[in-house]
């Protein structure tokens, strides 16, 4: 018998046969864009050193990704792997985590990364809510959806993740649903050949614990509310604020050259070295 | 070993925290990551001068906590690195010191300690943080950290540091304080050729699953990054090949007690003490500054005929516990010292009581260095 092996198998560590993500989970649907996006470029997993933090997401290099991968603690991914680029400056340095780790207790080391410009590729699932830990508010919890640590609905306000991340000075930052693969596996693309801090920001579906608190329902109904509320970017831009009210913004929110910071560093130690010979 | 490829070979009249600098510079430190922090800046400071021309990187970071997880990362990107603070740093780096602990990652932590709890006195010096080093982070491990008690020693120490971290893939603490950090003295910078180094070792097994990469009590080699590894780190619980494994009871047993005996079976090859108490009939037990009060009262004693000995803790963690037991077997009285309520006497009478009268006497007021005629006082009172 003929076993059929995923063409994309060939990207995994051989003795690892099983992934801890639940039935539905947006985290196979991102994993093959990683994944794609690195066969389409033609690079090997040699190139890379996977970092990730805590939580549903973090599993998706760490230990399935047949690499150097350093799982970290909970919210610092961003800032081991500025120690990791800097050190390898020639490698790609790709941080998958969610939106707890990433914008909760990891929120500084990310607007500081991008704000350093340093050459990393951030793919940022967010699910809008703590999944591992059983479905408690994240920052980018919608307002008003009652979760175990918001019973009567929550009362704050949500992070809106990749604008934020424009405002702190990142040179590429995408944001696509898990309903979008291509387009997702494209803007991974993108952030790996940028010159500097790429976010790719990945809306993805919870049904377990967001499902359940937003009573949205299984995956197949988040994945088509997905559809039918992504508004582009460009035309998301002439609309009313109002208008814009419980939509997903997707789209490329910023694409720029500016200097990186490990390439700033080579170029200073060549400099010096020179200046002394 | 292999030879140091650069040192500011010379005698040099400078700053602790310069010495410690020019000491990481001769080790080979090629990262150092940290945040402003007084009494520890000076380092930072000067190794944001000093760091590219040797082809280094200096990183400020957002806060402690990005300094020690950078310094970490650095490491496992093959980097000889190097983070600095003081007090209120340590107490945020320590979730990740746990890391670097579970995951055997060779770093060195210098922590020029000041007066606390808490924001406390930033400028004065004080033994603060000897026990929050030994247990501040979660979890069971052991650490080791080594007492400088002058300029010179903050740069043989550091260099000493870098080559425990490496021999045994540990993160190794330097404990100085705002005194010697801030102290000028005459500091010996031999020439490079004259500083041994360890060097990394790297495995060359290309398949982790067929290699020990963790958990070996007589060190695995590192399987540092970019080199076609694929190495799988992770703080969680581990096996051999740093496979996470959450559910065999022998494998959580050896994620936490190979990590510890690595260091306690190696106990003998890290401690240094120095003893000076032949013939004594009372001991002065220090480490660090106080240590030089200690031998100024000695020596004020034996003037008067009392015949008082030193004994300087130069490792404090791994705790040197034989030779307390030693001193308590030979000489009756000990005396302890410490710049703080008394952090490592209830470890010294642990060892030594059953033996000696052990006695703990802090400086008058927290914060200044012991008045060697203080010292004196306290031991005609023991020798009474």
């Amino acid at each position: 018998m003929n076993a059929t092996v995923h063409p994309l198998r060939k990207y995994a560590r051989p003795h690892v046969t099983r992934t801890t993500t639940c039935p539905g989970c947006g985290n196979g649907i991102a994993t093959q864009a990683i994944l794609r996006a690195i066969e389409e470029l033609d690079l090997r997993m040699d190139d890379f050193v996977f970092v990730s933090g805590i939580g549903c997401s973090a599993w998706i290099p760490s230990p399935f990704f047949a690499a150097d991968t350093l799982h970290t603690t909970h919210g610092r991914p961003v800032a081991f792997a500025t120690g990791v680029k800097l050190g390898l400056p020639e490698k790609h340095v790709m941080v998958v985590s969610g939106d707890g780790d990433l914008t909760a207790i990891g929120g500084n080391h990310l607007i500081h990364a991008a704000r350093r410009n340093i050459g990393l590729t951030v793919v940022l699932m967010n699910n809008g809510i703590y999944g591992m830990t059983g479905g408690q508010t994240a920052p980018t919890t919608p307002r008003g959806i009652s979760t175990v640590t918001s019973p009567y609905g929550s009362l704050e306000h949500s992070f809106d993740i990749a604008p934020m991340i424009v405002s702190a000075g990142a040179a590429y930052v995408a944001r696509w649903t898990t309903h979008h693969p291509r387009q997702l596996t494209k803007a991974i693309k993108k952030g790996l050949t940028k010159k500097g801090f790429a976010l790719i920001e990945v809306v993805t579906q919870c049904p377990v614990q967001f499902g359940r608190a937003s009573k949205l329902g299984g995956a197949v109904e988040i994945l088509k509310h997905f559809k039918s509320n992504s508004v582009r970017i460009e035309k998301a831009r002439k609309m009313d604020p109002a208008e814009l009210l419980g939509k997903i913004v997707v789209g490329e929110f910023v694409d720029i050259e500016k200097p990186e910071l490990s390439s700033e560093w080579t170029r200073l130690i060549h400099s010096m070295r020179e200046g002394r010979q | 070993m292999i030879k140091a490829r650069t040192a500011l070979a010379g005698t040099h009249f400078d700053m602790g925290n310069w010495a410690c600098a020019e000491g990481a510079i001769a080790a080979g430190c090629n990262f150092v990551a940290g945040y402003p922090i007084t009494p520890a800046s000076e380092v930072a400071n000067y190794m944001a001068k000093r760091l590219p021309q040797v082809g280094g990187i200096f990183l400020q970071t957002e806060d402690e906590i990005a300094a020690i997880c950078s310094v970490i990362g650095a490491s496992w990107a093959g980097c000889r690195a190097l983070t600095v603070t003081s007090g209120p740093g340590i107490s945020l780096m320590q979730e990740n010191i746990g890391f670097a602990v579970s995951t055997e990652t060779p770093i060195v932590i210098i922590d020029v300690q000041r007066l606390g709890p808490s924001t406390g006195v930033p400028s004065i010096g004080m033994a603060g943080d000897i026990v929050q080093v030994a247990r501040g982070s979660h979890g069971d491990y052991q650490i080791i950290a080594l007492c400088p008690e002058s300029p010179q020693e903050m740069f043989d120490l550091t260099i000493r540091a870098f080559n425990i971290a490496e021999t045994y893939r540990v993160p190794v603490f330097l404990m100085a304080d705002g005194f010697i950090g801030h102290m000028r003295e005459q500091i010996i910078i031999p020439p490079a050729d004259q500083i041994d180094l360890v060097e990394r070792r790297v495995p060359t097994v290309a398949d982790p699953m067929k290699r020990q990469d963790f958990l070996d009590i007589g060190v695995a080699p590192m399987p540092v990054f970019g080199k076609g590894l694929q190495a799988h780190v992770t703080s969680s619980c581990h096996d051999e090949h740093g496979m996470r494994n959450l559910t065999e009871p022998a494998v959580m047993h050896r994620y936490v007690m190979n990590p510890i005996q690595k260091i306690l079976t190696h106990r003998d090859q890290i401690v240094e003490v120095r003893e000076d108490y032949v013939n004594a009939d009372l001991v002065l037990v220090t480490y660090g500054t106080v240590s030089r009060s200690a031998r100024a009262a000695a020596r004020l004693a034996r003037n008067q005929g009392l015949r008082v000995g030193t004994l300087r803790l130069i490792t404090c963690w791994p705790f040197p516990e034989e030779a307390i037991r030693k001193a308590a077997s030979r000489v009756n009285n000990l005396l302890v010292l410490e710049n703080n309520s008394g952090q490592l006497y209830p470890y010294i009478r642990a060892e030594a009581a059953h033996a000696s009268r052990v006695e703990f006497l802090g400086p008058q007021f927290l914060g200044q260095i012991h008045d060697p005629n203080a010292i004196l006082e306290k031991v005609k009172e023991m020798l009474a």
